[in-house]
């Protein structure tokens, strides 16, 4: 069998990106969250369960590096029955997981679908990791990268992929600022300059600053996604 | 058959999710049984004569146009371990899905319409081989390989081994990699006269025994 000679072919996609499912349903929105280790993307994704599980179906992703911490964690917070949050394994290199073989992640992805579906919105936050990790397109509709103020106030001005290129750019743990001499203002200057007119939120889940930023920008994704 | 088509499959950064897996290294390690590149080479030694073996049967025998579910059902019947079962599923159902976006073929959306859930992998391997133009030693070719070089990686990453050193254990085995091969490739083409039954059934007990535990492990880095 030679696919020169193959038959041309017209069998059903194999689903990554594709808009609709298998049986011709429009698939969920998906939103992937990266960032550094110890940001905040599992309380950040807490914060947007509680935020928008009255109004529409949704279900989480996590990619724990070495256990399911992240996804137990979830569990345990009761921001969403156990079956709308599944963890996947990632072989010790996260960023591989998210864009370089996303099968593992669209499985899981996929089973969300299946299981607990229809689905408006999955989540899929990465495990942490360093500031060149992005999502592939294939994996994920729009992406939020998520550092924080302790993590040092010269990260938006060194930028890299996740932080120049990311749909939006969330600045956490405001509230820590004054304790670790960030200087908020220079942190919003440099994000600017590094990525033109992308949203950037700064947010403290602490005192609730910005919180519905993230989840109103989120919202006016869903929008686009099913209009 | 087409060179390249192989060296597209058989490429270590084909995306089919193996990357989070180590092939029993990870238990190994913990284990005390990998060590250096000595006891590695032992250890890859001793998967390529058994699980390599059935691995590249199984996919030489789905390469020639064996029944993919009598195969799946032989591959079940020669992995004791539940745990393994349930790897070489999801590893199949990954390797069906880039295989179909890479070589769209009826034969694969069959597959996939059959077992939605995953078939094992060497059966998926075996048909992606043939949807990709490649005969049975190529698909025996690529189970041999992965069963050597997914250990060796992953035992990079545990131990912080050499990585040319891991390299160098692969190629060591290559010679007995090529003779498993040959031998996988015989058993395969006489399924058609013998069913499945001529499939070398080789068990590594202290790989499916590891495997468990592993499964039942609550921090670790690899799948399995």
């Amino acid at each position: 069998m030679h696919l020169d000679h193959a038959p041309a072919h017209h069998g059903p996609a194999a689903v990554s990106a594709d808009v609709t499912r298998p049986d011709g349903a429009r698939r969920a929105l998906r939103i992937g969250l990266g960032g550094p280790v110890g940001s905040g993307k599992t309380a950040t994704v807490a914060a947007l369960c509680r935020a928008l599980r009255d109004e529409v179906s949704l279900a989480v992703v996590t990619n724990d590096i070495y256990t399911r911490e992240d996804a137990e964690f979830l569990r345990r917070e009761a921001v969403l029955p156990p079956e709308r949050i599944t963890a996947v394994e990632t072989g010790a290199c996260p960023h591989t997981a998210i864009r370089d073989d996303i099968s593992a992640n669209l499985e899981a992805v996929e089973d969300l679908e299946d299981g607990v579906g229809p689905l408006d919105l999955i989540l899929v936050e990465s495990g942490g990791d360093n500031l060149t990790a992005t999502f592939s397109k294939g994996l994920v509709d729009a992406q939020i990268f998520v550092i924080d103020v302790a993590g040092g106030d010269d990260i938006p001005r060194k930028g890299g992929p996740g932080v120049t290129t990311a749909d939006l750019l969330v600045v956490n743990k405001t509230d820590l600022a004054p304790y670790v001499g960030a200087d908020l203002g220079r942190m919003a200057a440099d994000a600017r300059t590094q990525r033109a007119h992308l949203p950037v939120v700064f947010q403290s889940l602490r005192d609730g600053a910005g919180v519905r930023d993230v989840a109103g920008w989120v919202r006016e994704r869903l929008t686009a996604w099913t209009a | 058959m087409s060179r390249s088509a192989l060296l597209v499959l058989a490429d270590g950064r084909f995306p089919a999710g193996g990357h989070a897996h180590s092939g029993g290294a990870e238990a190994a390690v913990a284990a005390g049984r990998i060590t250096d590149a000595a006891s590695l080479e032992d250890f890859c030694r001793g998967r390529l004569h058994t699980t390599g073996l059935v691995s590249a049967a199984l996919a030489a025998s789905a390469a020639l146009g064996a029944d993919p579910a009598e195969l799946d059902a032989a591959a079940d019947a020669r992995t004791p371990s539940p745990a393994l079962r349930t790897a070489a599923r999801r590893l199949g159902r990954q390797l069906l899905r880039a295989a179909r976006a890479t070589w769209p073929s009826d034969e694969l959306d069959g597959l996939a319409r059959r077992f939605p859930k995953g078939a094992h992998q060497p059966v998926v391997l075996g048909l992606t081989a043939r949807a990709a133009g490649l005969g049975p030693a190529d698909a025996a070719h690529c189970a041999v390989h992965e069963s050597v070089s997914g250990p060796a990686t992953a035992t990079v990453r545990l131990l912080g081994l050499d990585p040319f050193d891991a390299t160098a254990v692969s190629a060591r085995l290559a010679p007995e990699a090529d003779r498993v091969v040959e031998r996988a490739v015989d058993a395969a083409r006489r399924v058609a006269g013998e069913g499945v039954d001529a499939l070398p059934a080789a068990s590594a007990p202290l790989l499916e025994i590891l495997a468990e535990a592993h499964a039942g492990w609550s921090v670790r880095l690899f799948a399995s």
